[in-house]
């Protein structure tokens, strides 16, 4: 008996000391240091070339495509918009840029565009594989003119969940990753509202949650640190979720 | 040079290297199993190939693992993946650098290779039996047979299996690395070895300590901690 009280003690004791060092800052530093280094190690290994997530035939597509997180935004200036199929939709690119845009979804459809089959990852653990169309977001970067000392791309989204704004960002690295598109189809249809009606952006090296949906707005910045909760994205300010989301 | 002076003295049961890794290996293993069971948690089903999220393309429903069994104690899958992702780097630099010591020292070679004579059916047969009657006392070597099988099996099989099916669930290895995800069969494939490697994983350590505790378990323990003597082999 004396044994299992030992035993039992010792998990609890473990569990408490697993709590205690969760919730310390130093483990909060490991925790960044850690992330960082599996964001380096990832773009070390991809260096020689630009790495590429996967991409698969239009045949392996799923037959449905879930949606996550804001399934409908239920705001009625967006519904407003939805019902008049988004002819008025303007996502603005500003901050540390030669020439502030407000792109029309024309706007966005005349430019170049990309249509990639790729797999979304969501954190929770499962996939699905969809194929997107739109313009690379380095096409409307270069018609912006990115400013020297840019170094975060912030999205600005119409959802807001548990009374926050939802937003996302990334690093200059991804911006300019020919993957990384403003997607206004899904398998060849406008977007549905699950998956972010009129425009979400791709960001095909990272987990879904980076994928903002409802884009309203493309924001240049020099640091993270004065935009909403100050860690880059709606998760990560709400619920401490990794900023780098390429694990 | 190093290895003239040494050769005086007896040899430890287990090498230093061992020793380190052994304690390291299990807690890190522990950490990652036990935040794993909480990452689980936020989605319950797993899935082949590359793609899943519904319950008609799942091959398994997983159960929900209660807060006792998962770190942190309740669910949060931002903090699992934290405590997962800090000790993967512990956990997989760890095998390396045990690996790169069990070669060098030749832990591998004298202690978990086999003999063909070794895989005999009877002589397989016999260990199991020897097992079951817990008559560990053994002739030659450090291990028998089923003892090799279990070790090598976790070393060279489902510890770097952990590492590779984990590396292919991330999206950012992925890019560097796509070929390994078609080794593996797809994403949602590599999460579900890595699901059956983790509780093929936790099915040893159960058997492990098992026949720690009938064995000796003191003495055992002791030996893993100072290194013990070679010459009363286990």
């Amino acid at each position: 008996m004396k044994r299992r009280n030992f035993l039992v003690g010792m998990g609890a004791a473990f569990l408490a000391g697993c709590k205690e060092i969760g919730d310390s800052k130093w483990f909060g530093a490991l925790v960044d240091t850690a992330e960082s280094w599996h964001r380096g190690v990832h773009r070390t290994l991809g260096v020689s070339r630009i790495a590429m997530a996967p991409e698969y035939d239009r045949s392996e597509v799923s037959p449905f495509f879930r949606g996550n997180g804001t399934q409908e935004v239920g705001k009625e200036d967006y519904n407003a918009h939805r019902d008049a199929g988004f002819v008025d939709w303007r996502v603005t690119v500003s901050g540390l840029v030669d020439t502030p845009l407000e792109l029309s979804m024309e706007d966005i459809r005349a430019l170049p565009q990309r249509t990639q089959v790729t797999r979304h990852d969501c954190v929770e653990g499962w996939s699905a594989i969809g194929e997107w169309t739109g313009p690379q977001l380095s096409r409307i970067l270069e018609m912006a003119g990115v400013q020297e000392g840019a170094n975060y791309v912030i999205f600005r989204c119409a959802d807001t969940l548990n009374g926050a704004d939802y937003y996302e960002s990334c690093d200059m690295d991804d911006a300019m990753h020919p993957q990384t598109i403003v997607a206004h189809l899904l398998n060849g249809e406008p977007l549905p509202e699950r998956n972010g009606a009129p425009l979400r952006l791709r960001l095909e090296r990272q987990l879904g949650y980076k994928h903002p949906k409802y884009l309203t707005g493309i924001e240049l910045v020099a640091s993270l640190d004065d935009i909403e909760g100050g860690k880059g994205g709606y998760w990560e300010d709400r619920s401490g979720y990794q900023w780098y989301a390429g694990i | 040079m190093m290895d003239e002076t040494q050769a005086a003295k007896p040899r430890k049961k287990h090498a230093l290297g061992t020793r380190i890794w052994h304690w390291i290996n299990a807690l890190s293993v522990t950490i990652l199993f036990m935040s794993g069971l909480n990452i689980s948690n936020a989605h319950r089903r797993l899935y082949w190939g590359d793609w899943g999220f519904a319950a008609e393309q799942a091959w398994l429903e997983v159960p929900r693992f209660p807060g006792w069994a998962t770190i942190p104690g309740y669910y949060s899958l931002a903090s699992a993946r934290d405590w997962h992702i800090v000790f993967a780097w512990v956990f997989a630099l760890g095998l390396m650098l045990f690996m790169l010591a069990a070669l060098r020292n030749g832990h591998f070679r004298r202690d978990l290779t086999t003999r063909w004579a070794d895989w005999k059916p009877s002589n397989v047969w016999q260990d199991i039996r020897q097992h079951l009657k817990l008559n560990f006392d053994h002739g030659e070597g450090k291990f028998n047979f089923l003892q090799k099988a279990a070790y090598a099996g976790v070393i060279f099989v489902l510890l770097p299996l952990m590492i590779f099916t984990g590396m292919v669930m991330s999206p950012g290895m992925e890019a560097a690395f796509p070929w390994m995800t078609d080794i593996f069969g797809g994403r949602q494939s590599a999460r579900s070895i890595h699901f059956i490697c983790a509780w093929l994983l936790f099915a040893f350590f159960v058997v492990h300590i098992l026949l720690v505790l009938l064995s000796n378990p003191m003495k055992q323990l002791a030996d893993m901690i100072s290194g013990g003597r070679d010459d009363e082999a286990a």
